[in-house]
């Protein structure tokens, strides 16, 4: 692959990109063409990945610092820079409700229609595990673009079916109801490649998978068909400029390999 | 200068939760683990107050209310310490046991149940929790209303109808304010705090200092006068209140108290030093014991 947007013909030794270096573009890419929305990046990767869309295709992404700031430049993970606006947590829930927000969130399942959990386990009034409760999860996908990233592909994550609908998926769209309009689960990063939902019935479908995966490993680590295997390509190489910016600038201390599973 | 005459509202943590009543509603403002009323809930420990059924974006106080047994039922968006191991493991255990009635709904709609609450509607619209297993949560409670507004292709949206989250009572902390319940946040977010208040009957707010107003004015920006008389009962001062959650400009989250926390619940025999060690006394008392807890752990090399 050539790279793109620098100034000359750096090529990428492609023995040395990582398998969290893949994860990075491939979450960059969920925010391609989005324009002047926020990105809300939940994980380190999908952030790493946010940012470095910022500093390379998509500029006129709002990014903030996690809790109140709007980040007017686009500092390493967990760096401070400053700020152009301010984003306390109400003022997110009318930046939902407004739609011009692209969250990815991670999850503890996911079906194959994109249902969603990072709430509990088990019956909703008796859980055998508890987790987070459904947060902003049922308002996120209702409302705006969602993305999930997950760092272990496993058929533990991709199950037949989740215990609580947290995320809301395909099959709960009531298409008489107009209130549905604005759900779109756009891609599924993880560790093992990169998918949406455009299989058949909007279920789970590859896209690419990352080098040294074969449809095998991901067969093994889903519950249910994924759509798409045998037509998905290869994910593309990073190019130098986005190795030069993953390595050096977002992340130089490597955190992104402690979110991805090889 | 203002007049004298106006109610002085100053009391005490525990003459606040003296008016509660077991079975009431309360309301707990902060965020997680972020500038929570914490000495007011250390008072309801104290108390013989339970059967409460609490609405907040939860945290450790909903975790302390859910040791001592004093939750029957809740509402919130989340449960989150904000910081490793994240998920409250009191919370976490009176959900496992089935011990609590979980109202839970998406983060959104909390704030919008308070809203109607404070413009005194019996509901609001709201797109989020339609299609999740939220209504399935709140077993028959949440209903849905259509729009009396067809959109252009002739069709009327379906939507949540959040009802209003009415509080007998609203507990929040804030950073500065006087004896009559004027009171301003200092640092980056006021999260729901006058939400909270405008939906409660009693309100009591804790703050880490009490100045007179025209002080209090000079030291907040005009935008971060959260709070007006009108919104608030009762003013108790309660220095490091918050802890071990940050409280904005005024200190940071107790990472090390907060794990040792989560530790602790891990089972009856650490949590009942835990209960021996910091919550068997006043408010004095556990600030005591929290600073004791920090030199401690210096002498013997801990890390922090």
């Amino acid at each position: 692959m050539t790279s793109t947007g620098t100034t000359n013909n750096d090529t990428v030794d492609s023995d040395t990109v990582t398998r969290a270096e893949y994860c990075a573009i491939s979450c960059a890419e969920i925010f391609s063409g989005a324009g002047e929305i926020m990105a809300s990046p939940m994980a380190t990767v999908p952030l790493i990945g946010a940012r470095l869309a910022r500093l390379t295709t998509e500029p006129d992404l709002l990014i903030t610092d996690g809790e109140a700031l709007i980040l007017a430049d686009t500092p390493a993970v967990g760096a401070k820079g400053p700020v152009e606006g301010w984003m306390p947590f109400r003022k997110v829930f009318d930046v939902v409700a407004s739609g011009r927000r692209h969250v990815v969130m991670g999850a503890n399942q996911i079906d194959r229609h994109g249902n969603q959990n990072l709430s509990a386990f088990g019956p909703l009034q008796h859980p055998t595990r508890q987790m987070f409760g459904v947060r902003g999860a049922p308002g996120n996908t209702i409302n705006h673009a969602t993305s999930y990233w997950v760092g272990k592909h496993s058929p533990r994550v991709f199950v037949d079916r989740v215990d609580v609908v947290s995320g809301v998926g395909y099959d709960k769209v009531d298409p008489e109801n107009p209130a549905y309009r604005f759900l779109h689960l756009h891609r599924v990063v993880s560790n093992l490649g990169s998918f949406d939902f455009g299989g058949p019935g909007h279920t789970l479908r590859a896209l690419t998978l990352h080098p040294g995966v074969t449809p095998e490993d991901v067969t093994a680590a889903t519950s249910f068909e994924v759509a798409g295997l045998d037509e998905a390509g290869v994910t593309r190489d990073p190019s130098a400029e986005e190795l030069r910016i993953i390595r050096e600038v977002l992340d130089p201390r490597g955190l992104r390999d402690r979110e991805v599973a090889s | 200068m203002h007049d004298k005459r106006m109610r002085d509202k100053r009391t005490t943590l525990d003459d606040a939760v003296a008016e509660l009543r077991s079975g009431m509603t309360i309301g707990l403002g902060g965020w997680g683990s972020r500038r929570k009323p914490m000495a007011f809930v250390r008072a309801i420990l104290r108390s013989d107050v339970t059967d409460l059924t609490v609405v907040t974006y939860g945290g450790p106080d909903l975790g302390l209310l859910c040791s001592a047994g004093k939750v029957k039922k809740a509402y919130y968006g989340f449960v989150s310490l904000d910081s490793a191991p994240f998920y409250d493991p009191w919370f976490a255990q009176a959900r496992t046991a089935g011990a609590i009635e979980a109202r839970e709904m998406d983060e959104g709609m909390v704030k919008c149940g308070l809203e109607a609450a404070a413009a005194r509607l019996p509901f609001l619209p709201i797109r989020a929790g339609l299609g999740s297993d939220v209504r399935n949560f709140w077993g028959g409670e949440l209903e849905t209303v259509t729009s009396p507004y067809p959109d252009a292709s002739g069709r009327a949206e379906t939507l949540v109808a959040m009802p209003a989250l009415n509080l007998d009572a609203s507990f929040v902390h804030l950073n500065i304010g006087d004896a009559h319940g004027n009171a301003g946040y200092q640092g980056v977010d006021p999260y729901f705090d006058d939400l909270y208040c405008l939906a409660a009957e009693k309100r009591f707010v804790s703050v880490e200092k009490i100045v007179e107003t025209e002080q209090l004015v000079k030291e907040v920006p005009l935008q971060q006068l959260l709070l007006n008389r009108m919104m608030v009962d009762g003013v108790v001062e309660a220095p490091n209140g918050a802890h071990f959650t940050l409280a904005g400009d005024s200190y940071g989250r107790d990472e090390k108290f907060q794990r040792h926390y989560a530790e602790a619940a891990k089972t009856p025999e650490s949590w009942q030093s835990f209960v021996d060690r910091f919550l068997s006394g006043s408010e004095d008392d556990y600030q005591a014991a929290v600073t004791k807890f920090h030199a401690d752990a210096e002498k013997t090399g801990e890390k922090a």
